[in-house]
């Protein structure tokens, strides 16, 4: 915080000196250093206060008494199944909204209909809404007393409390980063090179394979990694939806809160770790994905 | 393959692009679409190769009408403005993309990309990427793209617009000689009447929408149908309703009986052309057009007072 006041107060001096001789030069330039410093320290100020901290608490409170309380903790059939189960729903929502994202990306930036602002905006919903009402809506709808609850249990189909309603609740609130990603990239790309293909006899299809995901993937990477990232933690939602089942239909988020409450604080961070590592390794790999040479954009 | 367009308006909300044209091109014509910006040029362009669909009107390639045939199977090669390259393509990508598409064997692509390569004089650069390219490369990678698929017809936009002086000049007349060699029946649109004229054999002169003329370079310079068309092409000087070019202007060493007096008030020396700015008895102002040598034999001087002789004035019904 001191660096940041001594800036202002040189910024606010500076300008009082005369500009043409060469120290006033040399104090503008002290002060521009100062400001930088003084922004940088407060955000990342903001940013340790907010989030390493506290994330690295759980670390260093899980790891406290060694790793053998965490091996156990982790190694227990809940976990394991919280675990694979939370992954069973990732592998399922993220291609799902993967392809949809792009489906709607296309539609939005290309599309020439009505009711195009009107889609624009529905698709920004799950980020308005908050996830419990996401859940509770899906009850609504698929539960026993809900509209395709009588047809879906005649067909013996099990949504709620089960894991298509698992999928259904997260495919939800993870629903727009991907379509949000790609339209700006896809508005970017602009439409002559497809064009161009037409133009040279490729088909919609092979237009939109060779040259249209070609050009957007950037944007559909980061979009997946943010949607895997949502999917991954969503806890309000899949809260309500899978009815808490332990072993059965507990995702990660739901076991750690499950262990909390059960004062099985070891457990609780163990599996909190465990998720944060997920999440590194999705960022990870994107900063790998992006890293690794685009041809004709990286070299000029 | 003969280019023929009957009746086709387009109107994009309340802004008319094209109004009723009608423009016939002969098999293996060079073709000049020429206009302001907003004149339609570039949208008839587009018509014609299927990228945008009339809302009324015929387009026949070879006598076939292709009015409703989409782009893909057109059989037109369209090199667009800004050359539209395949990013995360190589050159070689680029150019081999019409015949992969086309799902032809890979040692037939490799062979023709080979030679549009040596065609486009970018042979060692079939590994790069399109960013690595300058302004000029990119063009010819274009064309070599738009030609590896043998179209029966090329249509370019605006084809050197993007380009430097220097660049433009000279793929203008490699184009010129492009066509000589290949023969291909080919239309571009421009704004620069002098790139039209030195290029095409038939020029279009269009404007709101409308072909003001249609016509050899020669004789849209030498009858224009209209003041548009006059002033749009060539130099032109104004007296009232009237126009004359600059070197019908004659300077006389004596005054006869068809001529008047004129007072040079500047002279302004570009090498083989003198350009003389005069003012007539009656305050108008007008320039002439002299060679060096005619300029040198008159010893013509600013503040001289001498003789002219106006040419027959043209003048269109408006």
């Amino acid at each position: 915080m001191s660096s940041s006041a001594s800036g202002a107060v040189a910024s606010a001096r500076a300008p009082l000196v005369p500009r043409s001789r060469a120290p006033s030069r040399a104090a503008d330039e002290r002060a521009r250093r100062a400001r930088r410093l003084g922004l940088r320290a407060i955000a990342l100020g903001y940013l340790a206060l907010l989030l390493v901290a506290p994330v690295a608490m759980i670390f260093y409170r899980t790891f406290a008494h060694g790793l053998a309380p965490v091996w156990h903790a982790v190694s227990a059939a809940n976990a394991q199944h919280a675990f694979w189960l939370s992954l069973e729903v990732v592998a399922i929502a993220v291609p799902l909204n993967t392809v949809f994202g792009i489906g709607i990306a296309l539609l939005l930036e290309r599309g020439r209909f009505r009711g195009r602002a009107l889609l624009g905006m529905l698709i920004d919903l799950p980020f308005a809404i908050s996830p419990v009402v996401v859940g509770l809506a899906l009850v609504l709808v698929y539960g026993k007393t809900g509209w395709f609850g009588n047809w879906l249990a005649a067909n013996g189909i099990a949504v709620i409390f089960s894991v298509p309603g698992m999928v259904l609740a997260t495919a939800v609130v993870s629903l727009p980063f991907v379509a949000r990603e790609t339209i700006p990239v896809l508005h970017e790309l602009g439409t002559d090179s497809e064009q161009a293909a037409a133009t040279l006899g490729a088909s919609r299809w092979q237009t939109f394979m060779r040259i249209t995901l070609p050009g957007i993937r950037w944007g559909v990477v980061y979009g997946v990694v943010l949607t895997t990232a949502r999917a991954l933690g969503e806890f309000g939602a899949v809260s309500i939806v899978s009815g808490r089942i332990e072993g059965q239909t507990q995702t990660l988020p739901l076991y750690v809160q499950d262990r909390f409450e059960n004062f099985d604080i070891t457990g609780a961070y163990a599996a909190a770790v465990v998720l944060a590592l997920l999440a590194l390794a999705t960022l990870l790999a994107m900063n790998l994905l992006t890293r690794h040479t685009r041809p004709g954009e990286a070299v000029t | 393959m003969a280019i023929e367009v009957h009746n086709v308006s387009k109107s994009f909300g309340t802004f008319t692009a094209l109004d009723d044209v009608c423009i016939r091109v002969a098999d293996g014509a060079l073709t000049a679409l020429l206009g302001p910006s907003g004149s339609g040029k570039s949208t008839l362009l587009r018509i014609i190769a299927g990228l945008e669909s009339p809302d009324t009107g015929v387009v026949t390639i070879g006598g076939n009408d292709v009015t409703g045939v989409p782009a893909r199977s057109r059989g037109v090669g369209f090199v667009f403005q800004h050359y539209a390259p395949f990013k995360h393509m190589t050159v070689a990508g680029n150019i081999g993309f019409g015949l992969s598409v086309r799902r032809r064997p890979r040692a037939e692509i490799q062979a023709r990309v080979k030679e549009l390569l040596a065609l486009v004089r970018l042979e060692g650069l079939a590994g790069r990427y399109p960013s690595q390219l300058s302004g000029g490369q990119l063009q010819r990678m274009a064309l070599a793209r738009a030609l590896a698929v043998q179209p029966e017809v090329l249509l370019l936009d605006e084809p050197f617009g993007a380009l430097d002086a220097q660049v433009r000049s000279e793929l203008r007349e490699w184009l010129r000689r492009l066509h000589d060699e290949i023969h291909v029946t080919t239309i571009f649109v421009t704004h620069d009447q002098e790139e039209a004229m030195e290029l095409a054999r038939q020029i279009v002169v269009m404007n709101e929408g409308r072909i003001e003329q249609a016509g050899t370079p020669r004789e849209l310079y030498e009858s224009p149908r209209n003041e548009f068309v006059m002033t749009f092409i060539g130099p032109v000087n104004r007296l009232g309703d009237a126009l004359m070019r600059p070197h019908d202007i004659q300077i006389l060493a004596e005054a006869g009986p068809d001529t008047t007096e004129a007072l040079v008030h500047r002279i302004v020396h570009l090498g083989f052309e003198v350009r003389v700015e005069l003012t007539l008895p009656d305050g108008r102002q007008i320039w002439a057009q002299q060679t060096r040598e005619s300029a040198q034999e008159l010893e013509l001087a600013e503040g001289q007072i001498l003789a002219v002789r106006l040419p027959e004035l043209r003048e269109f019904a408006a």
